[in-house]
């Protein structure tokens, strides 16, 4: 057992743990953080996507003690976040989601994607959701999701002058 | 699944890791974590102590001289694929570093413990190894220069020793007028490859190196001959089964055929003006 101290979603968390607990199962377990969903736990599913101290990663595969003074971020902390709300409504919009296992992740990389590439083609989108799986094969729906969001955003821009 | 019981110890400095990894002979250096998290989640690694060595700013650095880049270990691929270390093959690793996996995984997932963990389909073995690397080795007793040829093993086997890491990897920079290319043919995009080439070719000196195929990447010699002489057409093709046919494990028709064609590309990428 561990003792760690992190920051989730701006809140100061102080918890013993034992080492081989993975962010993942922390989150939901122990912060009640459901949005991080756990599909394949050897990360090629992409369905646990979060990011400590902003950088996108799959929290089955990094282990909770490895986040100790880091700060994390889960789908619930990005509430109030200009990029998600957009992928929210583009999600919503063009029937991204089926059964929404996977939506949390593919929020989580398509938000990666548009802020490092304001403008992705359709090759773009589906090259950065590509260790994504959706098994209800729902890929046209969040692909067009995410371009549609994509879209807001530099529309947005244009219009604030930004 | 879950992983077995191990303890876990983050070092902070590369010789509080080396002494940490000495004092543990069932200990493990942990990197980026991104190969071998999963293995211990599968449980097909059983590991009883890891050591982090993934925030170890000498670790880290990455800089350059007139002659070669010196990349540190536990540079992710990201870094490179972002440009934020300098690129010693015209921005031949940074395209490579693009295509290794997915983005989640290429933040975490670092050079060194690509190498380390010697996945014979593994991206950076093949192109370090064509890009004559020297892999800086540091151990209890100081640090040792091992060129990329004499590291490589087997199947995820290296020469490294317990208690040894990799500090970083000493890269000579490829001539202006050089060429240099990595293929990869996968069936999913960020999968690992089926087939992994790369080629470098400046005049003087050409190599290609073959990755994916039997237990680690190596030189394909009579191929290598074959471009430095620029040799076409049937001869390369011969040099190039030869060479094949030497380092798969067994005698495999599409295996032989998918090889050939990612070398030829390959090879026809860098000869192509």
């Amino acid at each position: 057992m561990t003792m760690v101290n992190l920051t989730i979603n701006d809140k100061k968390v102080t918890c013993d743990i034992e080492d081989r607990t993975n962010l993942a199962d922390f989150l939901r377990d122990t912060c009640n953080l459901t949005a991080t969903h756990l599909g394949c736990e050897h990360g090629a599913c992409g369905a646990c996507g979060v990011l400590v101290d902003g950088t996108l990663t799959r929290s089955c595969l990094k282990f909770a003690v490895q986040c100790d003074a880091r700060h994390v971020t889960t789908l619930e902390g990005l509430d109030q976040d200009a990029v998600m709300n957009a992928l929210r409504e583009g999600f919503h919009h063009e029937h991204g989601l089926q059964c929404g296992f996977c939506t949390p992740g593919m929020l989580m990389a398509a938000r990666d994607l548009l802020l490092r590439h304001p403008n992705p083609d359709e090759q773009d989108i589906r090259e950065a959701l590509a260790g994504n799986l959706c098994r209800c094969t729902g890929y046209a729906g969040i692909v067009r999701a995410v371009a549609r969001a994509s879209k807001r955003l530099s529309d947005s821009k244009i219009k604030s002058g930004g | 699944m879950k992983p077995a019981p191990f303890s876990y110890a983050r070092a902070r400095s590369l010789p509080e890791a080396l002494a940490m990894l000495g004092a543990d002979a069932q200990s493990l250096p942990l990197a980026g974590g991104q190969s071998l998290a999963p293995m211990l989640n599968l449980r097909m690694t059983i590991c009883e102590s890891l050591v982090d060595i993934g925030a170890i700013a000498e670790l880290l650095v990455a800089s350059e001289t007139n002659d070669h880049v010196t990349i540190g270990a536990a540079v992710t691929h990201a870094m490179i694929e972002d440009g934020s270390v300098p690129d010693p093959a015209h921005g031949m690793m940074r395209r490579a570093a693009q295509k290794i996996a997915y983005r989640a995984i290429r933040c975490h997932g670092t050079i060194g413990g690509s190498v380390a963990m010697a996945d014979p389909a593994a991206d950076w073995p093949c192109i370090l190894l064509a890009l004559d690397a020297i892999a800086l080795v540091a151990g209890a007793s100081g640090e040792r220069r091992v060129p990329l040829d004499r590291l490589l093993v087997g199947t995820y086997e290296t020469s490294l020793q317990q208690g040894e890491i990799i500090r970083a990897f000493e890269i000579p920079k490829l001539p202006p007028d050089a060429r240099a290319t990595t293929c990869k043919i996968n069936r999913k995009t960020g999968a690992f490859a089926d087939s992994i080439v790369t080629a470098v070719h400046n005049g003087q000196k050409s190599r290609v190196v073959l990755g994916a195929a039997g237990p680690r990447a190596r030189i394909l010699e009579n191929a290598s001959m074959s471009m430095a002489k620029n040799i076409n057409g049937a001869a390369l093709d011969q040099a190039i089964s030869t060479d094949i046919a030497g380092m798969l494990p067994e005698d495999d028709a599409y295996l032989k055929h998918l090889h050939a064609t990612n070398v030829k590309r390959a090879i026809n990428e860098v000869m192509t003006p």
